[in-house]
């Protein structure tokens, strides 16, 4: 039990969060929407990991999830940076028309 | 000096790194000075050598240079051994390879290959003295080899000669085939002595049983066999003449042929133990000198005519191994190194003469033009065909008496063959210097006496095949054979001669009257009655025609080995090599492409189709797990 919640809801919502995050991987063409998706597998990991944490008392999870959480922090400053320039050079961000390194 | 014996193959070995190296940018004075200096610097290492063995109470001296291979119960020392066997080869090899070195600068100064030839010879001079030198038979055999290689690369020194490369490559293949032998022999040596060492393995020689010590002699035979000319490998040595003639003289006839002579008397002691290994060398050894020798009597090259010379004279060697006479054989090798290397040099001064003509047919009359040329063959020819006191006389009539001793009828067969000798011998003289002049006119025009460097190198040779006996005069005489003492402390049963004196004056008397009645003969039937050899080939009659062409013995080999070898290995090409491999290969070629052109489809650029491709992957990778 953590905070009175039985650790099951936690790990429902969190597999909850990561569904989606992949459902909207696979089925977006808009770049940022998949970006944000990413973004939200990653903190659904990160909560299963704040999770077990707590119910283990141990702080090695909530460790990790700080790193998690600067390296999703400069890889979001990477791949916006990134985005930007796919945009300047096709005018556009849908992935189904990013198919140069096809042939 | 013995513990520096490891100068003597060093320093070819230099001159053959710097000719090698650097011949091409030398001068060809300076390329053949390097190649002479260093045999010389050799010969004086042999020659002060020599002399401190005479002194030397010890006659086996070991000189252990490094370790060459160790590995758990194999230890081979790489190890010299100075003893009175390899110290007279030693003198020979260097000796005789000076001389035709500096007869080489003369002959070949007009080749383009000139330092190649040179970077060759010093390369054969250095693995010639390995082989001599070395204390065990793997070293011997490294020698073995190298000069079969030396010799390969001579016979084909004028490589754009299809001819040429094909006997080349003949000699090789027929040397590999005794080389096999020989390399089974040391094999089973060292299975059965555990050790490859000559003192070792002699010391415990009779421990191994007649059965083996037997298949050891045959075995190492068959390598003397492929190595020395004798039947059925002997038909490399006549096609090796397609290499320049000092090559001829050096390694044809003077030396590397005589390889199988010192390695069998090297291990004597084998055949001391096996009689069936020492009656299969006699009867080998007599069949090659007769066959040879009857061959010779009807070449037309003159090259050819020494080379069935050669090929008979090592017969008569080992005839002599064969029934004991091992001291006797190598004397026989020394004088023949002397008079069949004289005799091949002063053919190539003849060729040199004749502009490159080796067809006896065309030549005729050169005595009064090439008169140090014609001098010094005649002494030669007198040598190789036993008239005394001249050195070939007293090797030949040693063995022939030890060889009466042994058996009756091998003797006899050996004064023929020896009547035979003198007979073709004699033709090549008359034929050469004799009557009248056959070439055409411009050869006659251009007729000249060789320069110093071809005739002095002829007149030494000359001098020794004149005196050369002097080192193994027969003991009924009263005198004392030298040679004979001298070798008795490797030989592990000395045959002293038992025949009385009546016996052995008779032989030599019979000897010396049959070489003279058939010199007799040859003077009368080319000079008096001038026969000349027939052109055409229709008029010869039928047993005429059958040695003109050798026996036929390279067209049956054709028959029976090359050609199932060239059908088999059609097939083998044509079926296996073109169809199944190529097949195979092909096949898997194909197929990767034919798969790939269709997965290609699947890299479709599309990002979404790339991730959900993934994701199904991570799912099924899963479920593969939770399933398992």
């Amino acid at each position: 039990m953590l905070n009175g919640i039985s650790i099951n809801y936690y790990l429902l919502l969190s597999t909850v969060l990561f569904i989606i995050g992949a459902v909207g991987v696979m089925a977006r063409r808009n770049s940022i929407i998949i970006f944000m998706c990413i973004e939200l597998m990653l903190n659904a990991v990160n909560l299963m990991l704040v999770s077990f944490s707590t119910l283990h008392n141990d702080p090695k999870g909530q460790v990790f999830v700080f790193f998690i959480m600067a390296v999703a922090a400069s890889e979001v400053a990477v791949g916006l940076a990134i985005l930007t320039m796919i945009y300047r050079n096709i005018k556009h961000i849908d992935t189904d028309l990013l198919t140069n390194l096809k042939n | 000096m013995i513990k520096l014996i490891g100068l003597v193959p060093l320093f070819p070995l230099i001159g053959f790194l710097i000719n090698g190296f650097f011949g091409k940018k030398m001068s060809k004075s300076l390329s053949g000075g390097i190649a002479c200096v260093s045999v010389l610097a050799s010969f004086v290492v042999a020659v002060l050598a020599f002399l401190e063995l005479q002194h030397s109470a010890n006659k086996s001296h070991v000189i252990e240079l490094f370790s060459w291979i160790n590995s758990d119960t194999l230890k081979i020392p790489f190890s010299l051994l100075f003893d009175p066997l390899s110290s007279i080869f030693l003198l020979i090899i260097t000796g005789i390879g000076f001389l035709i070195h500096i007869y080489s600068t003369g002959y070949m100064h007009d080749d383009d290959g000139f330092s190649r030839f040179f970077t060759y010879l010093n390369l054969f001079v250095f693995f010639m003295l390995l082989l001599v030198l070395g204390n065990n038979y793997l070293v011997m055999f490294v020698g073995w080899e190298g000069v079969g290689l030396c010799s390969y690369l001579l016979i084909g020194f004028w490589f754009k000669n299809t001819a040429f490369n094909n006997a080349a490559r003949k000699a090789f293949v027929m040397n590999r085939i005794g080389d096999l032998g020989f390399l089974m022999g040391i094999i089973l040596i060292f299975v059965t002595y555990g050790s490859i060492s000559y003192g070792e393995v002699f010391a415990k020689a009779g421990t191994g049983g007649t059965a083996v010590v037997t298949s050891i002699a045959l075995l190492l035979f068959i390598g003397a066999i492929g190595k020395s000319a004798q039947i059925p490998l002997y038909t490399w040595l006549p096609d090796a003449m397609a290499g320049p003639t000092p090559v001829s003289a050096l390694i044809h006839a003077a030396t590397m042929v005589t390889a199988g002579i010192y390695m069998v008397v090297r291990s004597n002691v084998f055949y001391s133990i096996s009689e069936v290994a020492s009656e299969t060398v006699a009867v080998v050894g007599i069949a090659t000198a007769l066959f040879a020798a009857t061959i010779g009597l009807l070449q037309n090259d003159i090259k050819k005519i020494l080379a069935y010379s050669t090929v008979s004279q090592l017969g008569l060697m080992f005839l002599g191994l064969g029934v004991g006479a091992y001291s006797s054989s190598v004397f026989h090798v020394t004088t023949h190194a002397f008079f069949k290397a004289l005799l091949f040099l002063g053919a190539g001064s003849v060729i040199h003469a004749m502009g490159g003509e080796q067809d006896v047919r065309k030549m005729g009359g050169l005595k009064g033009k090439i008169k140090i040329t014609y001098i010094t063959m005649l002494l030669g020819t007198i040598a190789i065909s036993g008239i005394p006191p001249f050195s070939g006389f007293f090797s030949k009539d040693e063995i022939l008496a030890h060889v009466y001793e042994h058996n009756k009828i091998l003797w006899f067969l050996g004064m023929v063959t020896s009547m035979l000798t003198a007979f073709y011998m004699f033709r090549m003289l008359f034929l050469t210097f004799f009557g009248n002049f056959r070439g055409t006119h411009e050869q006659e025009h251009h007729l000249h006496e060789s320069p110093k460097s071809m005739t002095v190198p002829l007149m030494v040779l000359a001098g020794l095949s004149v005196v050369g006996g002097l080192i193994g005069l027969p003991e009924f005489w009263g005198q004392h054979n030298w040679i004979g003492e001298y070798l008795s402390p490797i030989i592990l049963r000395p045959d002293p001669s038992i025949l009385s004196h009546e016996t052995e004056w008779t032989l030599m008397g019979l000897a010396v009257l049959a070489a003279g009645v058939v010199i007799y003969f040859a003077h009368a039937m080319f000079i008096t009655n001038d026969v000349l050899p027939e052109n055409n080939e229709e008029k010869l009659k039928p047993w005429q025609k059958l040695i003109a062409n050798k026996y036929y013995v390279d067209e049956l080999y054709n028959a029976v080995v090359t050609k199932p070898l060239d059908i088999i290995s059609s097939f083998f090409h044509k079926f296996m090599d073109l169809q199944v491999v190529d097949g195979i290969v092909n096949s898997t070629g194909k197929a990767v492409t034919g798969i790939g052109s269709v997965v290609r489809l699947l890299q479709t650029g599309n990002i979404g189709f790339y991730i959900v491709s993934m994701v199904l992957g991570v799912v099924l990778i899963l479920l593969f797990t939770f399933i398992i």
